[in-house]
């Protein structure tokens, strides 16, 4: 069959697996599947929050004058602004407050003392600590600021810092930069392996509803493979453009209109935009074209779960060594995972979000679109030699072992 | 054999065609030519190898040796859009509706969507169907289902249509209009294939078959050179209870009373009825019949092949 025909054919296979996908409940939850880790981390978070509020405070006990302890709570109450609200220590006196019962009968017994984490004896004179405490040092940091308060009294306290906030410094830049060279692969890596799921579950699908045999017989399988991966590709890329252009809108509710004032990535945020893009589409051709070869090989969802998840862990280890390397593109760590050619279009975007130089960009694309044709070579053979199990069997490979039709 | 058809003008021919599965060899050397504007039928048990000779026909799978033209052409995916193809397991999108599915078969064919969709309205309606058409194949019945596939494998005017157990799943009424259409076709010009387990449907409507058992080709050729095979079998029932008639009679007449069974003799009916007459037998009836093609299948293919071909149901 000629190229025209064949991708003709192609396209008529992907425009079926389009609508039908787009169509499909699947497509909806599909579109909502970022809201629920926005939604269950927004909830975590908070929930985390409260108990490192409640929990985390540390506690400690002061075995002192009334006239210590009292300086030290007044220095501490004016500190506590100071330290981060969640582990601010609090201080409470091993005399019980001096109540006189009103009430009929024996008055009841003294509330129990409140757990502590530690002790603090000597008064303000001699202070000394004793407690089983952090070993980041923060407890023993506070209480020796909050003792030379106490000490020095509110007279002789320093002016306050007066601060002015501005939107960026070239710290803030670096780390917004790493931040979103983070969220942007693994942005990356869920996409593409939601898709590759998603593909493989509709090879299933076909294979198991026999309408394979029917494109078989009417197409080269070539023209189903690409028909396949391409038709998946365009349903993501609509995803995308719907998150996207809802990310847009509430940026700019929330910015007041204006996206300038958020930290641009290194190469800008067209540039970043237009290579996280072309990142997506390599880094999901590829795995994409792995998974349908792999998914060839199978004829159940269970065969399929067998044999996709060494791919997933493997998935999961390069995205690993790309997410490692975003710190420090430039680290030999850095340059082997923009070198590899699964775990490249991940490197590559961190890089686009850190480097302005385009240049690496252009050298990664050739290398991608090198290794993107040999991989989908090599994955539409496998395919064609196993979707109908045909062709001579393949010792050497294994995987490429037909069964009887 | 396969001089008498031309390969060229043939529409679809193959040659010592092998399939082989790891160690197992389902198709084992099967050649067979059909003529253009014929009904051939290829005739065999579950697992003789029919399926596996017609996906390697129309290039779905590729032959471990031997080659193979459709219409022409070597590829036999280059001729794809002038074929038809219904499969043994039918295989439709449950999401899809009736117009989709027989206009995206077309597509896949070469058909316009928009002029499949037409089409697919048309046979729709034509055949009382018309309630259908928007409705999902999930919906359909297995026998509904199946008449859609139908429609999708012909909605482009294929030339040649190959049909792999088309009567499998259908009742008797169903099974007389798929005879019916595929007797249409062939008048209007198209080449018709199929595969069946069922001798009658085969005896009804083919011209030439091709009888597979055990990956190889028993017998390929006309109908009625098949049954040609067998001598015509002779009912003669006597008023003498014995007599010099008797010595005209074959050594394996069988003999029911004054009622006897056997094979015409050599040399045909004329000697036969005169060496009776002369003989004294008093010839009470007699009736001549040429033998059908179920027995003709089971002297090529064995008393086995055919008992499993009787039985047959379950798809192969």
């Amino acid at each position: 069959m000629t190229l025209p025909r064949t991708l003709e054919a192609a396209l008529v296979i992907g425009r079926r697996d389009f609508t039908a996908t787009v169509a499909s409940r699947t497509f909806l939850f599909f579109l909502l599947g970022p809201l629920f880790p926005i939604l269950f981390g927004g909830l975590f978070g908070s929930i985390g929050a409260n108990v490192a509020a409640t929990v985390e405070q540390p506690t400690i006990m002061v075995v002192a004058s009334a006239a210590d302890y009292q300086r030290l709570k007044e220095a501490r109450d004016r500190l506590a602004e100071s330290f981060p609200k969640e582990s601010t220590v609090k201080l409470v006196s091993d005399r019980a407050p001096a109540t006189r019962w009103t009430g009929p009968g024996v008055p009841p017994p003294p509330p129990p003392p409140p757990p502590v984490d530690g002790v603090l004896t000597g008064g303000l004179a001699q202070p000394h600590l004793v407690g089983s405490l952090s070993d980041d040092g923060t407890v023993a940091h506070q209480l020796r600021l909050i003792i030379a308060d106490a000490r020095a009294g509110p007279t002789q306290r320093a002016q306050p810092l007066t601060i002015k906030t501005i939107s960026k410094s070239s710290g803030n830049i670096a780390s917004a930069r790493a931040l979103t060279a983070h969220a942007g692969q693994a942005l990356l890596f869920l996409l593409t392996l939601l898709l590759a799921g998603m593909l493989l579950s509709q090879l299933i699908e076909e294979k198991s509803n026999k309408a394979i045999e029917v494109l078989a017989a009417a197409a080269p399988v070539d023209a189903i493979f690409i028909g396949k991966l391409f038709a998946m590709l365009c349903v993501s890329l609509l995803g995308i453009l719907v998150w996207g252009s809802c990310a847009v809108g509430a940026l700019l509710l929330i910015s007041n209109g204006s996206l300038a004032g958020l930290p641009a990535p290194a190469l800008g945020w067209p540039g970043f935009l237009l290579m996280a893009l072309a990142y997506f589409c390599f880094g999901y051709l590829l795995i994409g074209g792995v998974f349908l070869g792999i998914g060839a090989q199978a004829s159940t969802v269970r065969e399929v779960q067998t044999l996709s998840m060494p791919i997933t862990m493997s998935q999961l280890l390069v995205f690993a060594l790309s997410s490692t390397a975003a710190a420090n593109p430039n680290s030999p760590a850095g340059l082997a995972a923009a070198i590899f050619p699964l775990s490249s279009p991940y490197a590559m975007l961190a890089r686009a979000a850190e480097d302005g130089r385009w240049w690496p960009h252009l050298l990664a694309i050739a290398w991608q679109v090198l290794w993107l044709t040999l991989i989908l070579r090599v994955a539409a053979g496998v395919f064609r030699r196993s979707v109908l199990k045909s062709g001579p069997r393949r010792r050497w490979f294994g995987l490429g072992r037909p069964r009887t039709a | 054999m396969l001089q008498q058809v031309q390969g060229s003008d043939a529409a679809v021919f193959a040659e010592d065609l092998v399939k082989e599965f790891g160690d197992k060899r389902a198709v084992d050397g099967v050649s067979l030519q059909v003529p253009a504007g014929c009904i051939y039928g290829i005739l065999g048990p579950n697992g003789a190898g029919k399926t596996t000779t017609i996906r390697m026909l129309l290039g779905i799978i590729d032959p471990s040796s031997g080659r193979r033209t459709l219409l022409g052409r070597s590829a036999p995916l280059d001729a794809a859009r002038e074929v038809g193809y219904l499969p043994e397991e039918r295989g439709l999108y449950p999401a899809m509706t009736a117009r989709e599915a027989i206009a995206f078969m077309g597509a896949l064919r070469g058909l316009p969507l928009k002029e499949g969709r037409r089409r697919a309205e048309q046979m729709l309606t034509d055949r009382g169907l018309s309630d259908w058409i928007k409705r999902p194949i999930r919906t359909l019945s297995k026998g509904m289902a199946q008449t859609v596939q139908l429609l999708g494998t012909l909605v482009h005017d294929p030339r040649l249509i190959v049909l792999d157990e088309p009567f499998s799943g259908l009742d008797a009424i169903n099974q007389e209009k798929l005879e019916a259409q595929i007797r249409e076709r062939a008048e209007a010009g198209a080449t018709i294939i199929f595969s069946t387990h069922v001798i009658a449907h085969a005896e009804r409507l083919c011209e030439r078959i091709a009888i597979i058992a055990g990956g190889k080709v028993a017998f390929e050729g006309a109908v009625d050179e098949a049954r040609g095979r067998l001598r015509p079998i002779v009912q003669l029932t006597t008023r003498a209870d014995s007599g010099p008639w008797q010595s005209a009679l074959p050594a394996s007449a069988r003999r029911l009373g004054k009622r006897w069974t056997f094979e015409l003799p050599e040399g045909g009916p004329e000697p036969l009825l005169k060496a009776l007459i002369d003989g004294g037998a008093g010839i009470e009836t007699l009736s001549i019949e040429r033998p059908g093609l179920h027995d003709a299948f089971v002297a090529i293919a064995g008393e086995a092949a055919a008992r499993d071909m009787t039985l047959g149901g379950a798809p192969e």
